[in-house]
């Protein structure tokens, strides 16, 4: 699959950055979209370095769903076209404070479920017309199986795998791959309170992997791949038991 | 391998001890508070450090691991600008495809820049090159006062001096600039020369330094007698062929150690062993080679965490340096007690210094003879063979490599590093370190009233 021109959401993330790597190493042009600006222009200068051909960045809050549009329009505009889009924004949040606040449960399912689910929306259409690309998304293996520890951020990337299955099957026929991604635990900024243990891997592992699996255009991927087999398990446990487990 | 791993460790994996809080810094536009933060602070990278200079017992640590991005590259100049966690290996994965090379390369690409700056460290190449410090152009100092300050030769003169080789007392490294050497290509043409005593390491010094970049010796530890010194002395340049420009590097699969051996995996049999085994494995005298950059610089960098071979209780490093004068004779004492002592590692690294000054206020190499090599950690004992280095080294006017070090006396650091007193001005206030604190150093009022800033 040609990575040439891309568009990644959610650049200035540690995954994302360094899946973001690989292709500036590979002289891709990139169009990276976040919602910080010092953030977007380090990453982008480092990306620049790295040998990329071309950086453009463009500062969003992907909750601002209107503009949307705007941005995918400013991403075809400067490149030409678009080979491949990678959504990987997202927030981890406080799963105790989501169960004593309706706001902050929606607030978390709009990040991680439903800008995602809009911003899928159109550029599915773009990639479709264009009838070739690859759309990877950075779900997790929390939207595998609903956890007490933190069922709403499971729920919400629950909720995107599934959309990602359908768009998988629609887009197949028009030459468009359709990555799910489902890391396992990685140390991001993003698990910088969680203490470290040996499932931890490192965001560079994680984002070469997620590079290759969008070359490939691969459906879904776990990474690391062991977090297929431990995944399956986890879903094989019957209820009654699971409710005992505590996970 | 890079990742941070949750307890920061040094690579002797001694002495062990936890930090009270462990701080990753992700953003130079999101710095933590270094003024509301727990002291004392320390910086710490991938941990290459052997002793505990890197360590920071009840203090917190500032990961910089995550703060690895590259700023700026001028491809004509070859100067270079990126973030203090970026590592030599990611540095030299983004240079040498483009034909640049690190100006001084020590025996591990897994360390940092910032760690670099710091420990003002050197190479095969310090004859001619000098430290790592002496090229860089400046980097920008986080004190914990809040402060931001660029320092190079020109702003901020004496942080810059004080900073490199720093041992990262002067506050937290954010970025830094330096230049680049330019290569044809990744190879390098090595000889490889078995010598048979320390004399003939002399020689062979004497007539390499001038014609080759890059000069070291493997020593054979335990021989002893007529062969003490005995060896491998290597010498390279940098390829300058064309043809090697398009020839693709090998890709080799890393080995690891992926559990601590046992202690005694190392005694002195298997020493032996090895030993005569590297010795013997080239029968003729001299071997000419063009071989890829990396195992010519890097040999044990394939091999990952070879730190725990040596087992639970970790290891030494003994480095030390003996000026010219008196580095043959010293240095022969030093091998013979060694020897005898039958604790020598199959690790000894023998090179003989430049005189290439290092801006750096506590920068280490100083024209002389250093040898580095690894001790299985056997307690007492092996303690007492250093103090007996030790005397040796304080005699001849020698010093010790702080980034090495997990045991050196305070007395003796002073003695070292003269300039101890005119660094302690500018060291910040909030930050430490294990090894500063074993330091205990305290400036004598009449002395530090004659230096004046």
């Amino acid at each position: 699959m040609v990575l040439q021109k891309v568009v990644i959401v959610g650049a200035t993330s540690a995954i994302a950055y360094e899946a973001a790597k690989c292709m500036a190493a590979r002289g891709a042009e990139l169009f990276l979209v976040g919602r910080n600006p010092e953030k977007l222009e380090t990453v982008a200068a480092d990306l620049q370095v790295r040998g990329a051909q071309r950086i453009e960045t463009f500062v969003l809050d992907v909750n601002d769903v209107a503009r949307h549009q705007e941005m995918l329009d400013a991403a075809v505009a400067a490149f030409g076209w678009l080979d491949g889009l990678l959504i990987a924004h997202g927030t981890l949040g406080d799963q105790h404070k989501c169960e004593l606040s309706v706001e902050e449960t929606l607030r978390e399912f709009q990040t991680n479920a439903l800008s995602v689910i809009a911003l899928l929306t159109l550029a599915a259409n773009y990639f479709e017309q264009r009838g070739r690309g690859c759309i990877a998304v950075l779900s997790s293996v929390a939207g595998d199986r609903g956890r007490p520890s933190n069922y709403v951020y499971g729920a919400a990337k629950g909720a995107v795998s599934l959309f990602l299955q359908g768009l998988r099957a629609r887009l197949a026929r028009h030459g468009v791959a359709v990555v799910t991604i489902k890391p396992g635990l990685v140390d991001t900024p993003m698990t910088a309170h969680l203490r470290k243990g040996l499932l931890f891997a490192s965001a560079r592992r994680v984002g070469r992997g997620v590079y290759r699996a969008m070359q490939q255009g691969r459906p879904v991927v776990y990474l690391p791949g062991y977090w297929r087999l431990v995944m399956l398990i986890i879903r094989l446990i019957p209820e009654r038991v699971f409710q005992r487990l505590s996970l | 391998m890079l990742s941070t791993q949750a307890i920061p460790q040094s690579w002797g994996r001694y002495p062990r001890v936890k930090p009270a809080r462990v701080v990753p810094i992700y953003w130079r536009d999101q710095l933590p508070d270094l003024r509301t933060l727990p002291g004392p602070l320390l910086a710490y990278g991938y941990g290459r450090s052997y002793g505990d200079s890197c360590l920071n017992e009840n203090g917190t640590v500032l990961v910089t691991s995550h703060l690895r991005r590259f700023l700026a590259f001028d491809e004509e100049q070859g100067l270079l600008r990126c973030e203090a966690g970026v590592s030599l290996a990611e540095v030299l994965d983004l240079i040498v495809p483009r034909g640049w090379f690190l100006p001084v390369s020590p025996g591990t690409k897994f360390v940092s820049v910032g760690g670099a700056i710091a420990n003002d460290i050197h190479g095969k190449n310090h004859h001619k090159a000098g430290t790592f410090g002496c090229h860089v152009t400046r980097f920008e100092l986080l004190r914990s006062n809040g402060e931001r300050l660029v320092c190079s030769p020109t702003e901020n003169r004496e942080l810059f001096e004080a900073t490199i080789g720093g041992l990262g007392l002067t506050g937290l490294i954010l970025w830094a600039e330096f230049r680049l050497k330019r290569i044809h290509n990744p190879y390098i043409d090595m000889e490889r020369i078995r010598y048979d005593s320390l004399e003939e390491f002399m020689e062979l010094c004497a007539e390499s330094d001038e014609q080759y970049e890059y000069t070291v010796a493997w020593v054979d530890c335990l021989a002893s007698g007529s062969k003490l010194g005995r060896g491998i002395f290597m010498r390279g340049n940098h390829n300058q062929s064309p043809d090697y420009a398009r020839k693709p590097l090998p890709r080799k699969l890393p080995l690891a150690v992926p559990v601590d051996l046992p202690s005694f995996t190392l005694n002195t049999l298997t020493l032996k062993i090895f030993n005569t085994l590297y010795d013997h494995s080239q029968l003729q005298k001299r071997v000419f080679k063009v071989i890829p950059y990396e195992p010519f610089f890097y040999p044990l960098d394939s091999i990952h965490d070879w730190n725990r071979m040596y087992g639970p209780r970790g290891f030494f490093q003994y480095q030390c340096v003996v000026p010219y004068d008196q580095g043959y004779d010293v240095m022969k004492e030093i091998l013979q007690r060694i020897s005898r002592s039958g604790q020598g590692s199959f690790l000894a690294v023998l090179k003989k210094f430049g005189d290439v000054r290092s801006p750096g206020l506590l920068s280490f190499p100083r024209p002389g003879l250093t040898l580095a090599l690894d001790f299985a950690n056997q307690g007492p004992k092996t303690l007492r063979l250093f103090d007996e280095l030790d005397a040796l080294v304080r005699e001849s006017g020698g010093a010790l490599y702080p980034a090495k070090d997990a045991r050196m006396h305070g007395e003796d650091f002073k003695r070292f590093f003269p300039r101890w007193q005119e660094f302690m001005r500018y060291v910040d206030p909030k930050f430490s370190s294990s090894f500063w604190r074993r330091m205990a150093l305290v400036p004598s009022r009449e002395q530090s009233a004659t230096v004046e800033v």
